[in-house]
């Protein structure tokens, strides 16, 4: 099964993500990224958009 | 339960003068902020327009880290177009120090009577009796307070907009996905900020350099994800490894831009949206400290105007959206537009545009004569153009 997953150590904790996601799958609280694996379509605007390429669709 | 007139969400720019202006006007004012510093970790190229900021606070030396003269423009085959700071858009007179100047602006708001938390987060939002009630979590501990109004100012990932149910969402023509190093032990003059445009260096944005005094600057990009093939980080590598590769990273800085033009409203029933929340950013440059300033001082004075009248309606709150848009809002609307023209130039049109225009005294250097010079060499630009340039 494929789901979204953030690489910790890189990401930025920027919030680009949080706001390109129409599906609210994604929250960055304080400088820690949540991801609601229920929410998320695996769509991958925020792969995209993510500026340190620390987000990842895997199986 | 803890009652207040007004609670600003997010102590940036716009949230920590919005706080100040409503506090002065003698609300019940409190400010958040999610981290634990306000101003870290930065977002932000730091450049800022002097005029602009001047009409907010008076400028000191303990956040101003550079004063620019000039900005160059450099195309892809390295033609370089040279403009004074004020002839070259309204972000480049200043280059800030942000981790001390937002804790000026939120000191500020608490010397104005607002009060001021840190580590503490809106975890949710419910509309009761013409109020709502704002869950808060400060410091791990949950508790509930009131306000008559909440303004956003929450950033590119407002959650306020979306409880509120203001859709800010960006697509991804609408974002710039952005990464600045700090560096040293690289040349530059520290009277200048450089621009590197082009889809060679950044698809759907550019390269910055602003000085941060004299042995320092930030080195960063904005790319666009429609149009960019690999992260922001990539290409900034990449032109980092061409052109200086001898700096040293001193410091990374990660942000998402929001270049989505002017929205519909930034008003719900007793919220508005502020700064980055209400995409208040400028679409050609992607600098919104100023706008984000003015936004907070004209929802603070709609706030008030409101708890005046007892109505936090929607409908009463559009004179906020009739303020920010009369102020700047045909600016965002107009860059937008232009924005999205310039996005079609491919590099040999950069090259010959900056070709044309290269080594020209700064002096001689206007809006005129750029048109001129448009006109000989791209006559079926200039007219693409034209409703900017007249």
């Amino acid at each position: 099964m494929k789901k979204l997953i953030v690489n910790r150590y890189r990401c930025g904790y920027c919030g680009a993500c949080v706001a390109v996601c129409k599906f609210n799958a994604n929250e960055l609280v304080e400088t820690y990224l949540e991801i609601y694996e229920d929410k998320c379509t695996l769509c991958q605007a925020c792969v995209r958009t993510c500026p340190m390429n620390a987000l990842e669709v895997v199986e | 339960m803890t009652d207040y007139d007004v609670v600003v969400v997010g102590a940036g720019p716009a949230g920590s003068i919005a706080a100040k202006t409503a506090a002065e006007k003698g609300l019940d004012v409190l400010l958040i902020e999610k981290r634990q510093e306000i101003g870290v970790p930065v977002r932000c190229a730091e450049g800022v327009s002097r005029e602009g900021l001047e009409k907010f606070v008076n400028p000191d030396s303990k956040w101003i880290a550079s004063e620019i003269e000039n900005a160059e423009i450099i195309s892809p085959s390295n033609h370089k177009v040279v403009l004074s700071a004020e002839n070259a858009g309204n972000e480049v007179g200043y280059v800030l120090e942000r981790k001390i100047f937002d804790r000026h602006l939120a000191r500020l708001a608490s010397k104005a009577g607002a009060d001021v938390l840190t580590k503490t987060s809106a975890v949710s939002f419910k509309r009761e009796n013409g109020t709502v009630k704002l869950g808060i979590r400060s410091m791990g501990e949950f508790s509930e307070i009131t306000a008559k109004i909440v303004i956003g100012a929450d950033g590119v990932e407002s959650r306020v907009a979306k409880w509120a149910g203001i859709d800010t969402t960006l697509k991804l023509n609408e974002i710039e996905s952005c990464v600045q190093y700090l560096m040293t032990n690289i040349d530059f003059d520290d009277d200048t900020t450089y621009f590197w445009v082009g889809r060679k260096y950044a698809p759907g944005g550019y390269i910055w350099l602003f000085p941060k005094g004299k042995d320092a600057a930030n080195v960063g990009i904005g790319v666009m994800p429609s149009l960019a093939e690999k992260s922001a980080k990539w290409y900034l590598d990449r032109f980092i490894e061409e052109h200086f590769p001898d700096g040293e990273i001193v410091e990374v800085v990660v942000g998402g831009v929001p270049v989505k033009g002017a929205i519909d409203t930034a008003v719900a029933d007793n919220v508005m949206l502020a700064g980055d929340a209400a995409r208040h950013t400028d679409p050609i440059t992607g600098g919104g400290i100023i706008n984000a300033m003015s936004a907070g001082h004209h929802a603070a004075i709609a706030a008030y105007e409101a708890i005046e009248a007892n109505d936090y309606s929607k409908e009463f709150l559009r004179k906020y959206d009739e303020k920010w848009k009369l102020d700047f809002g045909e600016s965002l609307v107009r860059n937008k537009k232009l924005q999205e023209k310039m996005m079609r130039l491919d590099d040999p049109t950069l090259d010959r545009l900056a070709e044309s225009l290269e080594g020209m005294p700064i002096e001689e250097m206007s809006v005129r004569r750029l048109a001129f010079e448009l006109f000989k060499k791209h006559p079926r630009l200039l007219w693409d153009l034209r409703e900017f340039i007249v």
